[in-house]
This record gives structure tokens, sequence and C-alpha cells, in this order.
């Protein structure tokens, strides 16, 4: 199982309370992770990345096994951790004002 | 007994304010959304209870809420706004072209005969509709695709279609402004368009009567008078008594004639009202004295209205979607300023009294008056 951990404001949308947990098969990628979430919780489309492009929007980070991820190719393979469970992938709001 | 119920954008989230007919005593509701910049949320006319609101975020993009009772619940709907076709490029703040990019949703106008069927305007500039609720949105794309498009340039808000307004009489006309494009008028449900800027003067573009390039800030028309629009340009008041074909000013004595909010009286429909700001670098009222000013003309002479307004030190800025009316016997004024005070008056702006005054800053104020 996958674990998500996803910004407060992102929770509150998806009305979920603590780490989202997912099924994914075949690779584990931000691709795969990213999709199985917005399949869960559709509501979450577009706010993480861009409905057409699919690129990450520009305030979000994607942070795991300490370390930033959000330059990280779509498709490559995510950290063994994050694959096993052990450790979650973290989207973040990056520090931008507001 | 009649109730009215005002809706409020903020900066950080929504409120919803309610009161019975004397308006004196409110129930606040709120924050919906927290943290999230609403720009806009609107009922629709047909069926008061459904609430539609633009939450849109720096970080997490534009999302649309709906509610089928009148506010208590919410649920997100559809997000995804999608130039039709090849999206172009207009101009840029330094001259050059810049690609047409979405960014958020400043108005949503809901039909005056369909729950269902909502308008949106986006920055940037451009007109989406939605049939079903609010679930899927597709843009009426003759406006942004108008031949004086690559010219339209962003003010200092964004290039952004902020004003729409439906004609009840001639359900296939609508009104849009953009800032700084100027006032588009469609005759046939949006397929084609034209610029109706004929008779503004800008001094901030380099031909000041041009048809096209003027930052419209807001425009109002009474329904039972179609065709006679008032307008408050970035600077200058005007009215059009032909459909927007052509405007004169009618700034008259007011003390500026900047400022960003107009509206009329929901049954005297040639008062209307304004809230003068200083200067377009001074975003505040002259004198540091909060003034809403009708005119009870259709423009030229105003009156001041201050009774239960600051009357010094005060700096705060009313936008452009921060006023508006109900419809009750005496007819109720509301505004929301920067400063995250809204203010209500029961008898047509005579006297004003707070309801709230320590929200966010206030983007918008809609009212319902229902039974």
């Amino acid at each position: 199982m996958i674990r998500v951990v996803l910004p407060a404001h992102l929770r509150t949308l998806a009305r979920l309370d603590g780490e989202a947990q997912l099924q994914v098969e075949g690779p584990v990628t931000q691709r795969s992770v990213l999709d199985a979430l917005e399949a869960r919780y559709p509501m979450l489309r577009g706010t993480i990345r861009d409905h057409v492009t699919q690129q990450r929007r520009p305030f979000v980070r994607f942070f795991a096994c300490e370390e930033d991820l959000s330059h990280e190719p779509l498709d490559a393979q995510l950290p063994g951790p994050i694959a096993t469970g052990a450790e979650p992938f973290m989207v973040v709001g990056a520090i931008a004002g507001g | 007994m009649s109730r009215v119920r005002v809706l409020v954008g903020t900066r950080k989230g929504a409120f919803v304010l309610t009161a019975d007919g004397k308006r004196e005593r409110w129930e606040v509701s709120g924050p919906h959304f927290a943290g999230w910049e609403i720009y806009h949320l609107k009922g629709s006319p047909v069926a008061p209870d459904r609430l539609y609101a633009s939450q849109s975020s720096g970080w997490f993009g534009q999302m649309i809420q709906r509610s089928d009772d009148g506010g208590k619940t919410w649920d997100s709907v559809g997000n995804e706004f999608v130039y039709d076709g090849v999206a172009g490029t207009h101009q840029w703040y330094d001259g050059t072209q810049h690609p047409w990019e979405f960014a958020r949703v400043w108005h949503l106008e809901p039909s005056l005969t369909d729950a269902d069927t909502v308008y949106a305007g986006v920055e940037d500039a451009a007109l989406f509709r939605t049939v079903d609720g609010g679930r899927t949105w597709q843009e009426l794309s003759g406006l942004r695709r108008h031949t004086s498009g690559p010219s339209w340039q962003p003010g200092a808000g964004g290039l952004c279609l902020h004003t729409i307004v439906l004609d009840a009489s001639r359900p296939e006309r609508i009104f849009t402004a953009i800032s700084a494009a100027g006032a588009f008028r469609t005759d046939d449900a949006g397929e084609t368009w034209q610029p109706i800027n004929r008779g503004l003067q800008s001094q901030t573009i380099p031909d000041p009567d041009a048809e096209v390039g003027h930052c419209v800030h807001h425009v109002a028309m009474h329904p039972s008078r179609p065709g006679v629009l008032f307008m408050q340009k970035h600077w200058d008041v005007m009215r059009s008594d032909d459909a927007g074909n052509a405007w004169h000013e009618v700034s008259g004595n007011l003390p500026s004639d900047f400022g960003f909010a107009i509206d009329i009286h929901a049954h005297e429909p040639d008062t209307i009202y304004v809230v003068p700001i200083k200067s377009d670098s001074e975003h505040f009222p002259p004198d540091g004295k909060l003034r809403v000013y009708r005119s009870r003309t259709g423009g030229n002479e105003w009156e001041a209205l201050t009774e239960g307004l600051p009357q010094s030190d005060c700096y705060v800025n009313v936008l452009r979607d921060a006023m508006a009316v109900d419809s009750l016997d005496s007819c109720g004024v509301y505004f929301g300023t920067t400063g995250g005070q809204v203010y209500a008056s029961a008898n047509g702006g005579d006297t004003w009294a707070p309801i709230v005054r320590d929200l966010p800053a206030v983007l918008s104020v809609e009212v319902q008056t229902l039974p």
C-alpha cells in the first residue's frame, strides 16, 4: 500500500483525515501514484498537476525519504521505502507567501 | 417576512451573512474554504439555494464549489478550464506577446432561467459556460478569438474578464468587461462579439479613444431598463443609453472619478452608487473619508452618503465586485472593503452600519433577497 501525505487544504478538499492509502499497479512512479490518487479522489484533479499538461503546479513539491523529488522524471521509480509503504510520498505546498 | 443572504468572498474564505427583512441582526457563517481566495460567489436567480463559488489558491489552482442548501454544505464540482483550440497570445506588460494561460475564475454569473447554467469570467480573459451545474466547462471562444484579442493586455490585476451582465429581455445578449481590453457585447449568445467602447477616453493608452484597450472596472444594468448601462472605468463614470454603442461621461461632481464598484438601486433605475477612490496608485478614499456617492439622476449630480461610515483615517479600497443591492421594498445597499468590513444600508444608502468589521480583505459581495 502506498502512503501519500497531503497538505491540509487538499485533505480538506478530499475530505480525508489522515494519509491517503493507495493501491498502485505496476511500477511505483510519481505518475502512477498521482494517477491512483486522482482516481480515488477526483476532486484533487488539477490541484497538484495541470489537467492537460500533467506538469506539477509550480508551488507544489514532492518529498520522500528526506529528498526533494520534485524535479525527478515523472516515470522514474520512486525509492523502495515508498513502494513498500515504509515511508510516505509527501505532497507539499511550497513556502511562498499567502 | 422576507430575508436577505449576503455572500461575501474574501482573500481567505467565504462568509454567508443572513438577516430578516429588518436587516438589523445578522448571523455570520464561515469561513467556508478557509485559507483559499474566494473571488466570487453567487446564487441562482431561479433556485436561490443553489450557490456557486470560485475558490482558488496560488498553490493548488482553481476549484468551483456548489451548494444546494444556501451555503450550509458545499461540493467541489468541475475545475477544468481549457481554452478552445489553440489558445494563442495576447500582449504582455512589456509589449511582447504572451501565451494565454488560465489562472482563475474572477466572476460567476448564474443563468437567469436555468440553475445548472452558469457563465464564468476568467483570467487570462475568456468566457466559459457550464450547463451541467458546474461539472464541465466550455469556452465561448468567439470572444477571445475577436480580432483584437492579440492586442489585449493585462491590467495591474491581470488580464481578467470580471464582469458579465445578462439581459432577461434578450437572452441572446450578454455584456462582458475585461481589464484592460474594454467592454464587449454579443447578440447571438456568445458566437460573435463586438467591442462597445465608443466614447471612452483613456489617457493610459497610446490612442485614448481606441476601439479596445480601456481598463473598464465594472458595468451595471437595471433589469427593468435593458440597454442603459453604467460603467466605472479606471478613471471616469460613464453611461450608455444604447446598449454600449456609445458612452458619455457622467462623473459630474464626484470628488474622484476613479473607482471600482458601481451598482443600481433595485427600484429606481436612475439611482446609482459608486465609491470614489483617490487614484490608481492610491487605492483608498479621498481625504481618508469612506463615502458612497449616490446619483438619483442617472449620473452627473452626486451626493455623498456618509452617515455611519468612517469619516477620518480610512484607507481601505472597495473592489469591483464588492457592492450589491437587495430588492426589499426599502432597497438595501451593501459593500465590502479590503479592510474586512461589510457595510449595509437598509434605506438606500441614507445610513450605514457594519455587519462585520474584521473579515479578511473582501473581494466580492452579492445579495440574495429570499421569501
